[in-house]
């Protein structure tokens, strides 16, 4: 037989394609991932319904409506003179409704109609225009005597009819509320990237399950160095999750696209408000890519090690616990010191291997200085790859035993027979 | 002390063959290799050398060692002592293109195509996928398994998916082959066939090592064994020097039942009628039968059975050893 086509030996990167190829694939053209490409889209959309229809209901609760009980051209001046009003006072002009009940009544007594709870009306208006008179409770005429003071006044010619347009200039903000501003960027990409990787990070625990599994792992292990096999599957389950992003960034960015009003209304959030990072948004997009990167590699070995330490699924379910566990506790260190550069917690959650990536993004969106950046990504991928050693070096000592290696053999032992002389060749 | 027909020299690159005269590079040879798992010895000094181009068999019982000793040889799992090397390497990854490997515990994704699994075995050492496909399709029509290339593992029987997990084995045409224990799972038909597989390969020049608790697949097959047993190996080389170990068996029938001839058996003679049992004496059979025939002792019958490699197993691993291999075959053939 010959070797012809066989390539010269496999290296690192080509043994870590190999696996990763084979699972990103895997992965990729399985049913499961259409669950898994959806599932985040769940709550979102069932948030998004549940906002939208709770806004509506709540906006059509709340709609102020003033009943109008004056003369008929009263009611009429009142209403256009509302009409013009509105586009220049928004929430303030309430809807003008005539009240039938009050039409060619002479004797309308408002307070009785409202006593009796007809109608829709927070106050009605009644008397004339010189002299109006807001029938209501106190809250109600509180709030709303000013603007039918104004809509009277307007509909009986006391006001101009033109408002003329008013000049702004907008005045820059100072350094110090810029830095308060961006603690606000920080703290929005490290919640982001934490539960990207919360979300996603998870995946890698149960990875080596299937290998173990279906027995194949052995095979990967006599074939290829464990750390090549624990690296591609970590970069497979890298290439899902960036898959995973993809949709969901793009699902969102059309949803955005589409429904940008109705986002802001029901988050209370102005995406475009939040303040730009110390670095600028290009860079830091892309800080932020390698820094989920190193986040996700580093978690993920961590993940993968307890996860090929599992004998079962049961096994992999119990330790999920602990796991987001240590997560939160990474995300709660480099959180807490959103702000605190230099300080010695701040640095350590710099330096720590687990919680760097949370850090420096969040330094990002607050410093200028690029070097760190640069240093940091080093470490974490020093980290990274130290993780994977430990992890396949464990798994090969503590995983792969032979089926009768490591139990006790003390019959055998015992039972050794006495090796014959040297034979006779 | 063990007993091995490689000469004790501490050059691992001389003097140390399987086959005694053998000029053949080795293509394993392993020395002193010790392993521990949770403070047990699982494997405990053992030596093995393997030309290349042979097919050797590591003969054990289940738990003596036989799949620990395996996943060192292939750098699966490293000696806590001793030395190994495959075709001269140190570190069995470093040639892991030349290597074959089918483990005990079989396992395939079931989720793969036939094709596409024997592939992507290929490609774990080297071998591009296309070109594992090309293959892949050609050992699978050869194997008469043609029509199964697109169906998933998981739609297999279990002896196929055997087969095809066997195909991948040697899908990248590996030299050196590597089978724990091949034959366990296997009906008559299909172990016949892997025989006739494993000899295919070693007329190839492909060297063939495979564990197994079932003695004839051994005598059949190998050139070279190593007895296992409780982590040692108290013998390693050719099947004819072991068998050779333990003293052919005479049996004779004579017409005569007493007279002076019988003072001319053996002292380890054991009578049943008319029938003598007894080792084929070191002067040979041609003076005894001088004095049989001399003391009209009537011989009616006598033949010279050779020792077979079960014989030689319990003379050399003990009656303990024996039994269970016994045990372990009734138990693989429930």
């Amino acid at each position: 037989m010959s070797t012809d086509v066989i390539r010269p030996r496999l290296t690192a990167l080509e043994a870590t394609w190999v696996i990763a190829r084979r699972d990103f694939i895997a992965v990729l053209f399985s049913r499961a991932f259409l669950f898994f490409l959806i599932g985040p889209l769940f709550p979102v959309l069932i948030g998004g319904l549940a906002g939208s229809i709770g806004g509506q209901v709540q906006r059509d609760a709340v709609s102020i409506e003033i009943g109008l009980a004056l003369s008929a051209e009263e009611n009429a001046a009142m209403i256009t003179a509302g009409n013009a009003l509105r586009p220049q006072l928004h929430g303030l002009v309430p809807e003008l409704h005539v009240v039938k009940e009050a039409m060619g009544e002479q004797n309308f007594d408002a307070r009785a109609f409202l006593d009796q709870r007809r109608g829709n009306y927070a106050a009605i208006l009644t008397g004339t225009l010189a002299a109006p008179q807001l029938v209501g409770t106190e809250g109600q005429i509180a709030r709303w005597s000013g603007p039918i003071e104004l809509i009277a006044a307007t509909a009986s010619g006391a006001a101009p009819a033109r408002f003329p347009q008013a000049s702004s200039q907008v005045v820059a903000t100072s350094a110090a509320s810029d830095r308060t501003n961006r603690i606000r960027t920080a703290q929005a990409a490290q919640m982001v990237l934490f539960l990207l990787t919360m979300l996603l990070g998870g995946m890698v625990l149960s990875n080596l399950a299937e290998e173990k599994g279906n027995k194949i792992i052995e095979i990967l292990a006599a074939a290829l160095p464990m750390d090549a096999v624990f690296m591609g599957k970590l970069f497979a389950m890298l290439g899902v999750s960036f898959v995973g992003i993809a949709v969901w960034g793009t699902v969102g960015w059309g949803f955005w696209a589409i429904a940008e009003d109705a986002i802001v209304t029901v988050t209370q959030t102005n995406f475009r408000d939040l303040p730009g990072p110390a670095v600028g948004w290009p860079l830091f997009l892309a800080l932020g890519i390698a820094y989920f990167t190193m986040a996700y590699l580093l978690l993920g070995s961590l993940f993968l090690t307890i996860g090929a330490m599992a004998s079962s699924v049961r096994e992999v379910q119990t330790m999920s616990m602990p796991v987001t566990m240590l997560q939160l506790m990474v995300f709660f260190l480099s959180a807490a010191n959103i702000g605190q550069t230099g300080t010695p917690l701040e640095l350590t959650s710099v330096v720590f291997p687990l919680s760097s990536p949370f850090a420096m993004l969040a330094r990002a969106a607050l410093e200028e200085t690029l070097w760190t950046h640069a240093l940091a990504l080093l470490w974490q991928g020093v980290a990274v790859i130290l993780l994977v050693k430990g992890g396949s070096l464990l798994f090969r000592k503590r995983v792969m035993k032979s089926g009768g290696a490591g139990r006790v053999k003390k019959p055998w032992f015992g039972r050794r027979a006495v090796p014959l002389a040297e034979p006779a060749e | 002390m063990a007993v091995s027909d490689h000469t004790a020299s501490g050059n691992l690159g001389t003097g140390f063959s399987a086959v005694p005269h053998d000029a053949r590079p080795l293509a394993i040879e392993a020395r002193g290799l010790v392993k521990s798992f949770d403070g047990t010895r699982a494997v405990d000094g053992v030596d093995i050398s393997v030309p290349e181009g042979a097919i050797y068999g590591i003969l054990g019982p289940n738990g003596a060692g036989k799949t620990t000793t395996l996943r060192m040889l292939l750098g699966i799992i490293d000696p806590d002592e001793g030395i190994r090397r495959v075709f001269g390497h140190d570190r069995p990854h470093d040639i892991g293109r030349l290597i074959g490997y089918l483990p005990e515990e079989r396992g395939l994704y079931p989720a793969m195509k036939c094709i596409e699994a024997i592939a992507f075995m290929g490609a774990l050492r080297g071998l591009p996928l296309k070109e594992g496909r090309l293959r892949a399709a050609e050992l699978l029509e050869r194997h008469g398994l043609g029509y199964a290339a697109n169906r998933q593992i998981r739609q297999l029987s279990k002896g196929m998916a055997q087969t095809v997990q066997l195909l991948g084995t040697l899908v990248h045409r590996p030299r050196l082959v590597v089978l724990d224990e091949p034959f366990s799972g296997l009906d008559a038909i299909n172990q016949g066939k892997l025989e006739v597989m494993i000899r295919a390969l070693a007329e190839d020049g492909v060297t063939v090592i495979f564990s197994t608790h079932v003695i004839h697949h051994a005598e059949r097959l190998c050139e070279g064994v190593a007895i296992i047993a409780g982590g040692r190996v108290p013998y390693a080389g050719s099947v004819e020097a072991a068998r050779d170990r333990i003293p052919a068996q005479v049996r004779l029938e004579t017409r005569a039942r007493e007279g002076a001839w019988l003072t001319a058996l053996p002292t380890e003679t054991k009578r049943n009628g008319d029938f003598f049992q007894f080792p084929l004496p070191a002067t040979g059979i041609e003076p005894l039968l001088r004095q049989l025939i001399e003391g009209e002792a009537g011989i009616l019958s006598l033949s010279i059975e050779r020792a077979g490699l079960h014989d030689a197993f319990v003379a050399i691993a003990g009656e303990a050893a024996a039994r269970q291999l016994d045990a372990d075959n009734q138990g693989g053939r429930a």
